[in-house]
């Protein structure tokens, strides 16, 4: 039978049992996670390396790691290195098929076509200038030009390149070399990258904003459905004498005002939020103002039951009693005293549902009813890579996995929070 | 239970009139759907043409006779006519409707089977590995949105595994000849979030119980752990699980859509309600946004029935 015994400091498992408590205590990771996404959110766009919406073709669908090749035009360009046993002195073929695909060409309209103008007139073939890349294990491979060439082949211009390897240096990847595209290239050569850290920007900015709204009115129509719960007067009505009995029909009395309140919370429970959403977005038209509206009406509900559950059982303690013995106005009593002991309940709900409104905006911008291209939303950019899981599934799995880990992020802090700030709403664990 | 039925008929119907009547007046509002007849030439239509749509569309009497003449027609099974398609939406719905049922009860089977089973050994087996694996499993399936599991799904099973270069499974659309391969993916991708959410609640709800006096007691009187964990536990635990996963339903025209979309399924979600927005078609749209509420309640009052046969003491009033 083995006893659990206290580790000395000098056993080196003790740091590591030590650091594993406090990382099963607090929630560090989450928390990294979302100051990693906040910051982002912050400076991203500033930071971001290369170009929102601006692409090149030929570097689309390249994988994470890849690196741009730079030709003295600026013309861009991947190199599949897998297929060529690689080794100093090595000297191989490579082309490039210049598109024609209007679409292509048209996205790319900024500057770019220019680009592929200057690439003939001015030959890149000198002996002179290095180019280099990264193979996929990480070498650094240096190559000049020997020839080039360029051909029209069946309508398609193709560019052959016959390169000489100069020098491979063994796992010496540049922490960040020019024309480095860490994520790889979406389907019209942007970078993905940039545009997931554009993306957090937005997307941190929407939900943000439709947070607070939606938290306000909800908070709000809690205190007011919580404090007018079971109030049966004062009332404005009037007498009836029915079957000589006196009855009193009241038109407006505090008790109504929590039933409206919670039927109607019960009613949009049942709406499904997508169908909300769509319906909202056929009427207002698509923008970010829309989509925000949107995201705060799928929030507010989530708070009005449980600020209400709460605001019953504090409107009962004593010292709203002797406020309101005191003459406070109940607008003053709402405020003052009810709201700052709802306000911990309020937080929590708010954490518990970040998550589902990320969620709700993925969703939104993947079915077309929220951000709109070429605005890069995360869920956008998913939508986007979808047709091009087969060839570059990076595509997908680096917007999507980032809103996965931000939404277990939040989920893991909001339990947290939960069981730290209000251990009411907990369930068995 | 007469008397429920009859006030849970009213709320229903008040339901359904406040949230129809929202969208109508919405539409109407809003947008003229006449434009919808404008042809693209840019010529236009004339000032004679437009009047006569109009008429023929309804859109001469007020507005509250207007709704007044939809409930009525709805009431008869009538839903309209589909502007953009110029076909009854009763048709388009009818035509719909199968396939996302279908999808709907696949990926329903799919949570109930993996999600009550191993949320019952997750509280059994409490703190130790499986446990936790649940658990874990449970957190991915909730942090993920159902277009990302749909496509991680398609990658995996569609594109990574495949049995002499034909894929395992296909990755999308329902063929007119029944073949179970199509329902897998599109159902798991579906039923996973469901399943972690119904697994969780399992959990803490077969704890809570797995701790009461009646338990210890029936333990104590020797009775075997499999009867006690199967006849005094779980009946009792999987209340809140069966209410949670009637009301499933509901949430799950969100996912359906989504999950439409990426296995190109002609459920009602895309070919309905996702076209009728993007088509400006407001017939359609109402009529989907009844039938839905329509659904929702229907499960609503059917998981308040179900509340009151698993579980005796609740009475419905």
């Amino acid at each position: 039978m083995t006893t659990e015994t206290a580790l000395s400091k000098a056993n080196p498992l003790f740091y590591l049992k030590v650091s594993w408590g406090f990382l099963r205590k607090y929630p560090v990771l989450p928390l990294v996670i979302l100051v990693v996404l906040v910051i982002a959110a912050i400076i991203g766009p500033t930071v971001a390396p290369y170009e929102r919406d601006i692409g090149d073709v030929r570097a689309r669908h390249n994988p994470p790691g890849t690196v741009d090749i730079k030709f003295p035009t600026k013309a861009k360009g991947g190199f599949d290195l897998t297929s060529i046993d690689i080794s100093a002195g090595t000297t191989f073929t490579t082309s490039y098929e210049l598109p024609t695909d209007n679409r292509m060409f048209d996205i790319n309209q900024n500057g770019f076509l220019q680009d592929e103008i200057g690439w003939n007139e001015e030959s890149p073939n000198t002996p002179d200038i290095l180019f280099k890349t990264v193979t996929q294990d990480g070498d650094l491979v240096i190559f000049e030009i020997i020839a080039n060439e360029d051909i029209i082949e069946g309508g398609n211009d193709v560019i052959f390149l016959d390169l000489q390897v100069i020098r491979i240096d063994t796992k010496v990847l540049d922490f960040w070399p020019d024309g480095y595209h860490f994520m790889g290239n979406d389907h019209v050569g942007r970078d993905v990258f940039s545009r997931l850290l554009h993306g957090a920007q937005i997307s941190m900015m929407v939900v943000g904003i439709s947070l607070v709204a939606g938290m306000s009115i909800g908070v709000t129509l809690g205190l007011i459905a919580g404090y007018t719960a079971q109030r049966y007067e004062p009332n404005i009505g009037f007498n009836i004498t029915y079957k000589g009995k006196k009855k009193r029909i009241s038109i407006l009395s505090p008790w109504l005002i929590d039933e409206l309140i919670t039927r109607f919370v019960d009613i949009w429970y049942a709406l499904p939020f997508l169908m909300v959403a769509l319906v909202v977005t056929l009427i207002f038209g698509r923008g970010l103002t829309v989509l925000m509206g949107v995201l705060a009406l799928i929030a507010w509900s989530g708070f009005v039951r449980v600020i209400r559950a709460q605001t019953l059982i504090i409107r009962e303690l004593d010292f709203v009693a002797s406020a309101k013995i005191n003459g406070a106005t109940t607008f003053r009593i709402l405020y003052r005293h009810i709201f700052p002991g709802v306000l911990n309940t309020a937080v929590v709900v708010a954490t518990l549902n970040t998550s589902s409104l990320i969620l709700a905006e993925s969703v939104l911008s993947f079915v077309g009813a929220g951000i709109q291209p070429p605005t890069p939303a995360w869920g956008v950019m998913t939508n986007e890579g979808r047709d091009y899981l087969a060839i570059a599934p990076h595509q997908v799995m680096v917007p999507g996995g980032a809103i996965f880990f931000v939404v277990l992020a939040l989920n893991f802090l909001g339990d947290w929070l939960r069981d730290r700030l209000d251990p009411r709403l907990r369930q068995v664990d | 239970m007469l008397r429920f039925l009859i006030g849970r008929f009213f709320s229903s119907f008040l339901s359904i009139i406040g949230a129809t009547l929202a969208v109508f007046t919405l539409t109407n509002f809003h947008n003229d759907p006449r434009l919808l007849f404008v042809p693209d030439s840019g010529n236009g239509i004339t000032q004679e043409q437009w009047d006569k749509l109009g008429e023929r569309l309804g859109m001469n009497d007020p507005f509250h006779v207007r709704y007044t003449k939809w409930i009525g027609r709805t009431l008869r099974g009538d839903l309209g006519i589909s502007l953009a398609r110029q076909m009854a939406v009763t048709d388009i719905l009818k035509a719909k409707i199968p396939a996302t049922l279908e999808l709907a009860l696949g990926g329903w089977a799919f949570a109930i089977l993996l999600g009550i089973p191993t949320g019952v050994v997750a509280a059994v087996y409490r703190g130790t590995f499986w446990d936790y694996l649940a658990r874990g499993a449970a957190l991915v399936g909730q942090a993920a949105p159902p277009f990302v599991t749909g496509l991680i799904l398609i990658y995996i099973f569609n594109q990574w595994i495949t049995i002499n270069g034909a894929p395992l499974l296909p990755a999308g659309g329902r063929n007119p000849d029944f073949n179970y391969k199509d329902y897998i993916l599109p159902c798991v991708a579906l039923g996973w979030g469901a399943a972690a959410a119904l697994m969780r609640l399992t959990r803490s709800s077969m704890l809570e119980i797995l701790d009461s006096e009646y338990i210890r007691l029936a333990r104590a009187k020797g009775v075997g752990f499999g009867t006690v964990i199967f006849k005094h536990a779980l009946r009792n635990a999987l209340i809140a699980p069966v209410t949670s996963a009637l009301l499933i339903f509901s949430g799950w025209l969100n996912g359906a859509l989504v999950v439409e979309i990426i296995f190109s399924w002609p459920g009602i979600g895309y070919d309905a309600l996702y076209r009728a927005v993007n088509d400006n078609d407001f017939p359609l749209l109402l009529g989907t946004v009844f039938v839905f509420i329509l659904i929702y309640l229907i499960f609503a009052t059917l998981a308040d029935i179900a509340y009151t046969i698993i579980d005796p003491r609740v009475r419905l009033n």
